[in-house]
């Protein structure tokens, strides 16, 4: 105990290099922010009427969190951790403070000097917002103590109980979901007749009403006190199920559970939801099928989105009217037929010439192919037959009989689709515990191993490359069918990035982290050309996914919902470490004895 | 007919020849070791006869059957396994996998019996199971029980040289590849799979060619040691013959003044 004393750090005693290191990094991800643009283009988004909106927003959050990480220490065991004081809510209003000084910058510099060239948003419309329509001694007056309060606040979250915090936490996360999702919850509420309720919550100009948010906060912060850890409790009651039957049975009903929501939840959805569950579907479908190739056979395939082309193309072809060259106008399900025939050969072609290259330059290569495929629809050469960059208009809807899929009504695209996943997931799950599955890991894990041992890698390879190919051609046989019209741009690069995003987020390998992760990025911030629930950020998509994905790289390699395979891959060290101090160990040592 | 034939085999690398004028032959069911000072070849005539590396000139004839030019896959195919120096297992896949995943060139379902389950599917999918089972449980109880779900990293050094020798076995080979089975291991470990490598030949029926440097155990299970240096064949026969040979200590030890000290 005399020795922790001695390190435990002295009352006011604060930590400049940490606080000037942090300070800094806070200053300039607001100046990042706002000359990023978010402030200004989010500023006519209001979350609370007359009171904050969503650009303002994107400023304050930053002390928070600045004020937060500067006053975290870390924990270790067996040493006494120092207590929190008041030394760490200074660093944190200091934090602020660091953070607010560069807004203030910012405000002289968008005043003084002329910098429109290369930064867009160096503006006078930035310059108002900041200073809110009034002058800069103003605006520092507003912003500096706004800084301070806030990184104080951050760094007070450590103070709290816990109990304080997980109501604060749920009142935050809460109220910003219930201003950010306005649109789906007005939406949501139509479908199931309760209008009154979003009236209640939201202003008419947009925005919740200050009445409304402060007693939602109220609510949701007392929402921790009800539930108190029962779902917790259900999860590991769930987990911990010791027999196999009980597990077994205990999944069926989960199963079942999720399955009639899917099946019956669209009934009530309004039609943004549902257009948005039929997006994140089609995502789901190419993500399926990507996952197979990247995910089980370790081919890094960066031209997939050529396969989804050639579904689009072949369905547009042989359904639509207006196709330039050969138009039978066959019904969709013959066509379907032609399409797994197209992406058959399609993988083939691509893959054969490729398949011998390994990790980057098989990569390099099929980014090459994917451009390819998509320059070709776009070229001259096959205008005539694909009409070029016009592509190809008037796809009917598709016909089932008593049912048609069409994209005026996204309820009966997002079926269709449900049931183009269930088939990739079902085909997914069977392939990956079969043989063929278990030489994909192989060659994913060492090639020349792999050959060695006898597994034909160029079959393999190439059958991993066409199952993919046939998912994605699927995707693109809806994606076209449910559009009505296919053009080269709905194909560009940018999809194949897209879904591999959606892939390494969710944990490659495995089938249940691409579902969460094809909801999680296109159903929430959209896919390439699809808005997602947060449809304010579209210009700003791809910042966040580039976030995203860092932050991912870094906090947790091997994604959201990750395999245990991939876990251990990653966290082999951890692994080791508890298996030895499990019975591993003692067992070699006892057979050891025996033979001695 | 001998089982594996060996002509006039020659393997260059840039201006070194790592192997040259190798010619001998491997009768069906014989143990024969490999020996020489480090970087006599020994580990290129395996990886050229397993088809990793490709000679350049000679002929190597396997049952009959010449496998220059083949791949890998189609000349374990033909009954050749091979087990590697740095073990290179599958780390992540578990130790059944590891064993299961071996018998690829013996099985034969593919995509649409995987999908609908067929019953030819299903009777494959066990008995590449039990036999998986069968070879493991040829070690003890070592890589049976709960370690069948382990992943191949998690073993012990002993454990992860007994599983290369499983996996190779699991491709049914006629011909089994030793690279060094015994490195790193206790002479507690060493003595028993010295056992075990007589076994695999008696009860399974495969025909041995080992590289070891520990003697012991080269005079306890080889019929016959061939002795390269720098490339070259420089003496054969049974044991007790090739370690007397002077060329023999030569190699091993510099100069026969030393050697005979």
């Amino acid at each position: 105990m005399m020795t922790t004393n001695l390190t435990l750090k002295k009352p006011f005693e604060l930590n400049w290099k940490r606080i000037l290191f942090w300070g800094s990094i806070c200053a300039l991800s607001q100046v990042f922010i706002c000359l990023v643009g978010l402030p200004s283009e989010l500023n006519r988004r209001i979350l609370i009427e007359s009171t904050l909106s969503l650009g303002y927003l994107f400023i304050l959050w930053v002390p928070l969190l600045f004020g937060y990480v500067v006053s975290k220490i870390v924990k270790l065991e067996g040493i006494e951790n120092p207590k929190q004081g008041a030394a760490d809510l200074l660093s944190g209003a200091l934090t602020g403070l660091l953070g607010s000084l560069g807004l203030v910058l910012l405000m002289l510099g968008i005043d003084n000097l002329d910098m429109r060239d290369p930064l867009i948003n160096w503006n006078p419309k930035l310059f108002r917002l900041l200073t809110f329509e009034n002058s800069i001694s103003f605006g520092s007056l507003v912003w500096i103590p706004v800084g301070v309060g806030l990184g104080t606040v951050g760094a007070s979250l450590h103070q709290m109980s816990s109990q304080i915090r997980k109501m604060t936490a749920y009142a935050m996360f809460g109220l910003f979901s219930f201003a950010v999702l306005e649109d789906v919850i007005g939406d949501l509420s139509e479908g199931f007749r309760l209008e009154w309720l979003s009236d209640m919550i939201y202003a008419k100009k947009g925005g919740m009403t200050v009445t409304s948010t402060i007693v939602l906060a109220i609510v949701l912060a007392l929402l921790p006190l009800l539930v108190q850890g029962k779902f917790k409790k259900t999860v590991d009651r769930y987990r911990s199920e010791a027999k196999p039957e009980d597990k077994r049975r205990n999944s069926v009903v989960l199963f079942s559970i999720v399955a009639v929501l899917v099946l019956v939840l669209p009934w009530f959805l309004g039609r943004i939801v549902n257009e948005l569950l039929a997006n994140v579907g089609l995502f789901l479908l190419l993500a399926l099928g990507l996952n197979i190739v990247v995910g089980l056979a370790g081919l890094l395939d960066l031209g997939y989105v050529a396969f989804f082309a050639v579904g689009g193309y072949t369905t547009a072809v042989l359904t639509s009217p207006n196709s330039p060259w050969f138009s039978p106008e066959t019904h969709f399900g013959i066509s379907l037929l032609v399409v797994v025939v197209m992406a058959t050969l399609a993988g083939l072609l691509i893959g054969a010439p490729v398949i011998r290259m390994r990790g980057d330059y098989l990569a390099i290569v099929t980014l090459g192919f994917g451009e390819i495929i998509r320059l070709l629809f776009l070229s001259d050469w096959l205008k005539p037959y694909l009409g070029g960059s016009q592509g190809i208009t008037n796809i009917p809807a598709i016909d089932l009989g008593p049912w048609e899929v069409r994209g005026a009504d996204p309820r009966s695209v997002f079926y269709m689709v449900l049931a183009f996943c269930v088939l990739a997931i079902y085909v997914s799950w069977r392939l990956q515990g079969s043989r063929l599955g278990r030489s994909w890991m192989a060659i994913r894990e060492d090639e020349s191993v792999a050959e060695v041992m006898g597994i034909n890698i160029v079959n393999s390879k190439l059958m991993a490359f066409v199952v993919g190919a046939v998912l994605a051609s699927f995707s693109g046989a809806v994606l076209a069918a449910k559009v009505g019209s296919v053009f080269p741009k709905s194909f560009e690069i940018l999809v194949s990035i897209i879904i591999l995003v959606v892939v390494i987020v969710g944990g490659m390998g495995s089938i249940t982290g691409v579902m969460v992760g094809s909801l999680v990025l296109i159903g929430i911030l959209g896919g390439p050309r699809q808005p997602g629930l947060l449809q304010e950020f579209q210009n700003f998509k791809l910042l966040i996914y580039g976030a995203l994905l860092v932050f991912m790289m870094l906090k947790r390699p091997e994604g959201l919902v990750p395999t245990a395979r991939r876990t251990r891959e990653l966290h082999q060290e951890e692994y080791l470490q508890d298996a030895w101090l499990g019975d591993d160990e003692s067992e070699d040592r006892e057979e050891v004895g025996e033979q001695l | 007919m001998s089982l594996l034939e060996i002509h006039n085999l020659q393997v260059t690398f840039g201006g070194l020849d790592a192997l040259s004028n190798l010619d001998f032959s491997i009768e069906e069911g014989e143990i024969v070791s490999v020996i020489g000072p480090n970087g006599a070849g020994k580990t290129t005539f395996f990886n050229t006869i397993s088809g990793m590396i490709p000679p350049t000139s000679g002929e190597i004839i396997f049952d009959g059957e010449s496998v220059l030019g083949l791949d890998p896959n189609q000349i374990t195919e033909m009954g050749i396994a091979r087990t590697f120096q740095n073990v290179r297992l599958f780390p992540n896949m578990t130790v059944l996998e590891n064993v299961m995943v071996s018998q690829h060139c013996r099985t034969s379902q593919l995509i649409i019996g995987a999908l609908f389950q067929t019953k030819a599917f299903k009777q494959e999918e066990k008995e590449i199971r039990e036999r998986s089972e069968e070879i493991l449980g040829f070690f003890g109880t070592r890589l049976v029980g709960y370690r069948l779900d382990q992943p191949a990293f998690a073993l012990s050094y002993a454990n992860r040289r007994r599983l290369e020798i499983a996996r190779a076995m699991a491709t049914q080979p006629r011909l089994l590849l030793l690279d060094e089975p015994v490195a790193g291991m206790n002479p507690i470990e060493t003595a028993e799979l010295t056992g075990l490598i007589s076994r695999l030949r008696d009860e399974w029926g495969f025909t041995i060619v080992i590289i070891e440097h520990d003697m012991k155990v080269v005079r306890d299970v080889s019929d016959r040691v061939v002795v390269l240096d720098h490339g070259v064949p420089i003496a054969q026969g049974a044991y007790d013959e090739v370690s007397t040979n002077p060329n023999v200590i030569e190699a091993y030890l510099g100069r026969p003044v030393e050697a005979k000290s």
